[in-house]
Formats: structure tokens, sequence, C-alpha cells
């Protein structure tokens, strides 16, 4: 039988995942992509490099929008994970959902899932009105099939939407 | 009102859509099993040579790790090297993983590593030792075509370069105007989002079910069977998503072979995902130089054409593609010489790769075209209408469609063609260059025989079944509008089912032929449908189609009515209760028939139009406009349809601007594998695509009229982009791609 190798002790931690508390053990280097795929069964998440180079798998943590490849598992202690999981599901899409169908956003849909969360996070985020600045800050999220024009559509929609219903409560 | 809101022919959401925005579209490496095996492929690290010795104690000994499979312990497959044949493999000996010590190129998997997890089989990959007995290796195109050769066996479904015409030679030196160049396209990599894996889980009793990464699941499923010995019955091969194909899933890849082998051998389930490193170890687009001579007379009427392409191919296979052809059936000449060449190099064999041959040749012969433009004084449009043919010179056939000159005109119109200065280095703004180029696109409008079923079932529901896949393309969609429109339901009351390979027979999807042939055999069997349902509602007492005929009636609304009095009708499902039958069946497949491809030649043509701005100073290429307007016979679905355009399209701006496979000829080693480092467009990158269709009617392309876009959008993209860039800076790069470091030093 061969040993365990040094520094590979599980260690625990307790993250919220799409609003659920859950407690896991994980090796140290289990990447949180890692631990949503294959420990979790969350592959809603995509792996299109596992080096930061494409943005297949952003999640958002904590609202924020970042490459869960490039996050170590045990380092979201206390934290919130949304994935696409969380973000609609059935006749409860969210509007950028809708929108990406709306406007045939994707084609395989591979990229689609990291592409939603980093879109919902950059319409937060409130950095982009124009095309320009919402191709620029879009350019993490990789897609081959080339669906780029229709994802800047998608994402401008729900802009419009939105400064439509901020005007409205403003009113 | 006979009919409903046509489905055929309007913009309709893709139906897989929900599956692919909310996550639940499954993919290869996505499939759960019990005691799953996760499998890590050690690549060879050398590009020729033999595997002295291979030492896998350590690895065998990590924790977690199975087994680690080497040519030395792998299970027996088949021997001889025909059984690893696939549908669409060019001649030669197909790749045998594992199969001895020998090194063909580097990145070969040399070992397998199987353990309960991935990050343990991904550990203890790095714990086997290899000792390597190197040769001598030539992985560089332009020291190895001094050896380039006629490939002497053809590959099934590349037509070699047509006979001689004339006299080209003299007939160029003779030319008042002539140009004659090289134009070299630089090795690419497909790249699809998702990295080609496969999950194989052993159901016992030697069946197996096969999630592959594939375009083709029978193609995938007969590769199995005949390398592995097992009867078809006991391999189903399943794909109902795929992350991106472009050709890249076409013939089954190495990791296809490595799952199986090792779940056969362990009896369990097992998976095998390739990194985006280690997808650089298998098919690319090949390296292609092209050498165009062209001759006009003084009106720019073609007088001479000469083409001679030689593109690298592997030591083990001879894999061909149509770069040349192009350049004897788009324009007229009564002189063409076209010669086509490939030269071994020690790497994986290429493959096809989107639009695989076509912007090749035509970068080449559409950048030469722009030259004589120039050299003749002649509108690079009016140039081509000068030239424009009626019918395939290669063969004589006349097309059975050819909307070209409509692309030109449409395409320029909302370009703005007529505002263009002619002269290079004209048009500038700021810092800023501008530059506009146009080019033609052309790529076949295949059909293959493909099968498809429809059931109709007493809740009036249709599904519809074809072993074809949806690789991105839209084909559940398309499918689904056929279906329901045929019998005239809504798109809700329709199921597709695809990518299994226990459903009716169908090829690999690619060369833009699905959406004509699946189509066509969706089409066939709601038809037969059809049919039936009328049979059976003319059976109904008190019938009201007792005297009807087939031209009598409509299928509209989930009824079958009378077009002369549509208040008289019958429910399809009344029709089917009342027969006592719970649902209807019906299994046709479509084929192009015998006598269309002898009398006539079916193509897709595109006119490109493209704007770019370069910094004037730095070099920076920024492509913000095309224009490219199609002519594709009908057109299913406009929104899917206007998607795989634009998809082409930017593809055909990473040709020209940004992909390359970059080899340290040293060690013959790719260096750039990566997508920090192979470099694939990013949102910034795309500006405004336009997409034109041009209207065609074609009723001899394919029984439903279509001709298929999954390729044309690329083709002649890059040709446009670098007329362009010549257009803003008066430099003429004949490399791709053109980046800054070129255009500086051109
Ligand atoms: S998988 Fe994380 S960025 Fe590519
Ligand atoms: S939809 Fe295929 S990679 Fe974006």
């Amino acid at each position: 039988m061969s040993q365990a190798r040094p520094g590979s002790a599980e260690i625990p931690i307790q993250i919220t995942i799409n609003g659920e508390r859950r407690c896991v053990e994980l090796q140290p280097w289990t990447t949180l992509l890692d631990l949503l795929r294959h420990d979790l069964a969350l592959t809603g998440t995509k792996k299109g490099c596992d080096h930061g180079q494409c943005g297949a798998c952003t999640v958002l943590i904590d609202g924020r929008r970042i490459n869960s490849c490039l996050q170590l598992a045990v380092m979201q202690d206390g934290k919130a994970i949304t994935t696409i999981e969380g973000i609609g599901q059935g006749s409860h899409l969210h509007p950028l959902q809708q929108a990406f169908i709306e406007r045939d956003a994707f084609q395989c849909g591979y990229c689609t899932p990291g592409q939603i969360c980093s879109g919902i996070a950059l319409i937060e985020e409130g950095n982009a009105v124009t095309r320009d600045e919402i191709r620029e800050l879009m350019s993490g999220n990789i897609c081959r099939c080339g669906a780029y024009p229709n994802i800047v559509d998608a994402i401008q929609d729900v802009l419009v939407q939105r400064s439509g219903v901020i005007r409205e409560a403003a009113e | 009102m006979l009919k409903n809101d046509p489905h055929i022919g309007s913009p309709r959401n893709r139906v897989d859509g929900p599956a692919k925005v909310t996550g639940a579209a499954t993919y290869a490496a996505e499939f759960a099993a019990t005691d799953l095996g996760h499998g890590y492929i050690v690549e060879s690290a050398i590009a020729r040579g033999l595997i002295r010795s291979i030492n896998v104690a350590a690895a065998e000994a990590a924790p977690g790790v199975i087994k680690v499979f080497t040519h030395e312990n792998r299970p027996q497959t088949a021997w001889f090297t025909y059984k690893y044949r696939d549908q669409v493999g060019p001649p030669g000996s197909p790749f045998r993983p594992l199969y001895s010590e020998e090194i063909q190129y580097s990145g070969q998997p040399i070992a397998l590593v199987v353990a309960t997890s991935f990050d343990a089989a991904r550990d203890a990959a790095a714990l086997v030792i290899v000792e390597y007995a190197e040769k001598p290796h030539l992985t560089d195109l332009s020291i190895a075509r001094k050896d380039a050769y006629k490939p002497p066996k053809k590959r099934l479904g590349i037509a070699p370069p047509p006979d001689p015409r004339g006299d080209a030679v003299k007939a160029f030196s003779e030319a008042p105007v002539s140009v004659s160049a090289e134009y070299a396209i630089a090795p690419e990599h497909h790249n699809p989002m998702e990295p080609h894996a496969t999950t194989v889980i052993w159901e016992g009793d030697g069946k197996i079910t096969v999630h592959d990464k594939t375009q083709g699941v029978q193609n995938s499923q007969a590769y199995v069977a005949s390398v592995f010995g097992l009867s078809s019955d006991n391999v189903r091969v399943v794909a109902p998503y795929v992350g991106g194909g472009f050709g890249s899933g076409l013939r089954p890849q190495h990791q296809l072979f490595l799952a199986v082998m090792a779940s056969l051998a362990l009896e369990r389930s097992v998976r095998v995902e390739l990194t985006r490193q280690q997808m650089f170890g298998h098919v690319h687009r090949p390296e292609t130089i092209n050498a165009v001579a062209l001759g006009a007379d003084a009106d720019g009427k073609l007088v001479s054409i000469q083409h001679h392409a030689v593109a690298a191919t592997s030591q083990f296979e001879d894999h061909q593609e149509n770069v040349v052809n192009w350049s004897g059936m788009l324009y007229h000449a009564p002189n063409v010489d076209l010669r086509y060449e490939l030269a071994k190099l020690d790497i994986y064999s290429p493959g096809d790769m989107r639009a695989p041959g076509a912007p090749l040749g035509l970068f080449a012969l559409e950048s030469a075209m722009d030259e004589l433009a120039i050299a003749a004084k002649i509108d690079p449009i009016e140039l081509r209408l000068r030239n424009y043919t009626d019918h395939d010179e290669n063969d004589g056939k006349v097309f059975t469609s050819k909307e070209l000159r409509a692309c030109y005109r449409e395409g320029a119109e909302r370009f703005g063609w007529n505002k263009r200065n002619a002269r290079p280095c004209s048009m500038r703004d700021g810092r800023e260059l501008i530059g506009w180029g146009m080019a033609s696109g052309v790529w076949e409008a295949g059909m293959m025989k493909t099968a498809a079923r429809g059931v109709f079932t007493a809740d009036g529901r249709l599904e519809l079944s074809c072993a074809t896949s949806d690789i991105g393309t839209g084909t559940y969609t398309i499918l689904s509008q056929i279906g329901a429109e045929t019998l005239g339901l809504e798109m809700e009351q329709v199921t597709v089912k695809l990518a299994d390979s226990t459903l009716p027979a169908s090829p690999v999807q690619g060369g833009s032929w699905t959406a004509a042939s699946a189509g066509s055999a969706v089409m066939a069997a709601c038809q037969d449908l059809q049919a039936q349902l009328f049979k059976l509602a003319r059976k109904i007492d008190g019938s009201p189609f007792a005297d009807a005929s087939d031209d009598d009636i409509a299928f509209v609304n989930g009824r079958i009515l009378l077009r002369t009095n549509p208040a008289k009708s019958v429910l399809l499902a009344e029709a089917l209760a009342a027969s006592g039958e719970e649902k209807l069946e019906a299994e046709k497949s479509a084929s192009p028939g015998l006598i269309g491809p002898m009398r006539y030649a079916a193509y897709t043509h595109s006119a490109v139009f493209a704007e770019v701005r370069i910094d004037a100073e730095l070099g920076q290429i920024r492509v913000t406009r095309i224009v490219n307007a199609v002519a594709a016979g009908r057109i299913l679905n406009p929104k899917t349809a206007r998607s795989q355009i634009i998809g082409g399209v930017v593809w055909g701006i990473g040709m020209a601007l940004h992909e390359e496979t970059l080899t340290d000829h040293r060690l013959g080693r790719i260096m750039n594998h990566s997508l920090a480092e192979y470099h694939v467009p990013a949102n910034a990158d795309i500006y405004d695509i336009d997409v034109v269709f041009v209207e065609e009617h074609d009723d001899k392309a394919s029984p439903i009229g279509v001709k298929g876009l999954g390729e044309i959008g690329i083709v002649g993209t890059a040709a446009a982009i670098a007329n362009a860039i010549h257009h803003a800076t008066g430099k003429r790069l004949r490399s791709l791609p053109i980046t800054l470091d070129k255009l500086l030093a051109a």
C-alpha cells in the first residue's frame, strides 16, 4: 500500500454554493473548478484550459467574476459561490440567460456558462456602457464559435432593460 | 389562412438554448459513473526515435493509481493497420496509440496513467521516467518542400487537380498583364472550447457506452468495434452536445482509443480528458504554401491561371484537401495548370479544419486577383465580373445555381464600396490608415446519404431522430422546424434526438452537408407520416376527405384540413386514435441521387468586404467592418444561419491576423501550445460583422433546396482582409497571419 504524500491531508472548509451551505474536505491543491466539476457534479462550469486563459470556468465569488481554475478551493472558506446552475433554471431564467437565447449568443454552448456569469458581473460592475466597453471587458471569455457580436447584443439588451428599470424607479 | 406562420425560413431560437444557458447540456467529460477511473496521458518529449526504456514503477506506486498502460503492457488490439481506418481518414497507416516503442511526433501519447481521481493521475504521470534513442527529425516545411510529391493515392471525396487545359506557361509569358507570387498560411489548431474527452461507461458483460467528443458517433462506434474486435451491439456511442468541433472531431482521436482500451482492460468506467496543451498533440490545419501566377489581357480577361500548392502531412498518412481546384472553377480562363503536392514532416497527421483547403487556396487566388486588378487598373469587383463563369470549367458541369453576381452587388452596396478611393494609402483618419478590400468565396454544396426516423404519437407530438450531430451548428433547431412545418405543428410539439449510434444512419457532421442531408431525410420521413395520417383521416366515419386527394389538403395547427374549405378538418391525434394505433412511424433516407451530381456542380458562393484600420506608427491592425454576402440556396433559419456565417468570419479574422502554431524546429516541438500564446480572436478583436443572404433558388443541390453554411463564412475572409491591408498601407503581405512585425518589416 502506498504512503500518502506529505501535505495531502484533507482540509475541511465551509462554503455556500448557489445558496446552499456545504462542508467539504479537500486536498490543498484541488482547484475550485475541479471541486465543482468532479466532487460536486456541478458540470455547468466548464474547463477550457485550466490556466486562466479562456474564461470558460468563470463563476461568481461573493458576486465577483473569477476564473475558478485559478482559485484553490481551500481558499474559499466562508465564501459564497454562484455557478450557472444557481443563476436561473427552468422557467426562471435570468434576463441575461433569456437574452442569450433571443440573440443567439452561443453555438456549441461550451463557453456560455462562463460568458453569462461574466456578463452578469460586468453589468453589476457598471463600467461598461458602450459596445466597445462591453467588448473590452468581456475579452477574458473566449468563444471559439465566434458568437461575440451576439454576446455583445445580449449584454446590451440587459443593460438597456436595466437602465429603463432604474429610470422608472427614479421617476 | 391555410398556413401556420411558416417555421422554415423564419428566425427561430435554438431549441437547445435553455439547456445551454443553464449548464444542463452535458458534454463528453461530464457524464458520471460509479468507480470512474481517470486517465491522464503522458506524451513523448522528442519528435522522432525510439523509447529505449519507460519506467512506471514510481507512477504505479503513487496514491490512487490503478494502472499505467504503455506499449509494453497494453492489451492486444487489432493487428492490421486497416482496422484502424475510419470513414474520413486519408490514405496511409492511421496512428495506433501505444502500439510500439517508435516515436513519430512530439506530443505522441506514450503512456496512460489511470487513477481514482484526475489529480492523482496527473501527478503520477509526472513520475513516469522515459529514456529515448533520438533520431533526426524534420518539421520545417520550407526544407521538406524540396521533396514534395504528388499523393500517389487519392483521398476519398477529394478530387485531385484536373488535367491542365491549354498551355498556361506560354499564355502567361505572352500576357500583357501578369502577376506571380508565393502565398503561405501557417499551421493552425482547431482549439474547440471543449477539450477532447471520452467517458466510457462500463455496462458489464463487455458492453460499453461511450460519451465521445466526436462529430460522428457511428464513425467512432465503427472504429472502436474494429480496433477492439467488439460487436457493434456492444458499443454505443453518444454525443448529444459537442463543445465545438470545426473538424477536430471528424476522425476518432487518441483519447477515444485510450479510454476504451483502459475500460475494457480494467472492466470499469474510465474517462480520458486532454489538457489544452495536449490539444496541440493531434489534428491541425496543414501549413500550406501556394504559388500563383495569373496572366490577363489588357481588359483584365484572364488568359492563364497557374496555381501550385504544397502542404504538410505526416510521415504515416497523406492528408489531402482541395486547395487549388477552386482556381479552375471560380473564373473563366482558357489556359489553366493546377498542382497539389504534399511534403512529409515528423508531425501528427493534419486533418480537416473549417473549410479544409478553401481559405488556403483562396487566400492565394484572391490576393493575386487583387494584385491583378491593380496591375490592370480595374476595380476588383469589375475584374471578377469580367471573368465570371456559369459553369465549373474543371469538369464542364453547369452550376445548380450561382448568385455570385448578386453577392458582389448587394455586398458592395451594403459596404459602400462605391465610396472607395482605389489608390492605396488614400483613406486616413487621424493616426489610423483605413483600407477597404474584397474577395470572393466558394465552397461545395454537398449532400450525403442520411436516414431519419419520425414517430407521431397519440398526444399529438412528433419525435425525430437521426445519428447526425449538432456541434453548435443548429441541427436540433432546423430539424425541429422542418418537422413542425411539414406536419403543421408547433415547434414545442417536436422533439429531436441526435448523436446516438443506435439512431438511423448518418455520416459524420462536416463539409457543410448536414442541413441538406439530415434535413432532406427528416423531410422525407415527415412526408411519409403525412401520407399515413391522411390515409387514416380518410377512414374516419364521415371523413371530410372521402373524395380528397393529396393536393386538396393541408397540415395546419395539428390538423389536416381541406384547402377549399378549411372549416372541414380532422385533428391528427384524432385520426391516429380512430385507427386504434398508438403511434405512427416512418424511417426514410435521402441521398444525392446518381444523375444530379453527374450533370451539375453545386457550390455556395460569397463576396466578402473588409475594412481595416491600422495604426500608422505601431502597425496594429483592427478589422472594423466585414460585410459577407452569401448565396447558399434556401435559408432554413436566418437567426442560426447568420450565427454560422459570423462564426466563419471570426475564424477568417483569426486566420488573417492571429492564428499560428509555432514550432521550434530544433526540437520538432510546438512552442505556443496554450490559449495564451496561440491567439484566437477575443471579443475585443471583433467589431461589426454584417451578413447578407442573397436570394438564391436551387432545386438541384438537395431535395430541400439547402446548400449548407458551416464553411462558407471563413472562405475569402482572410483574403479580403489582406487586400484591405494593402489598400490601407500599400504593402502586400503574402504570409498569414499578418502580424505587426511582418507589417512593420514590409
Ligand atoms: S478553464 Fe479557467 S480560464 Fe480556462
Ligand atoms: S458557443 Fe462555442 S465556444 Fe462559445
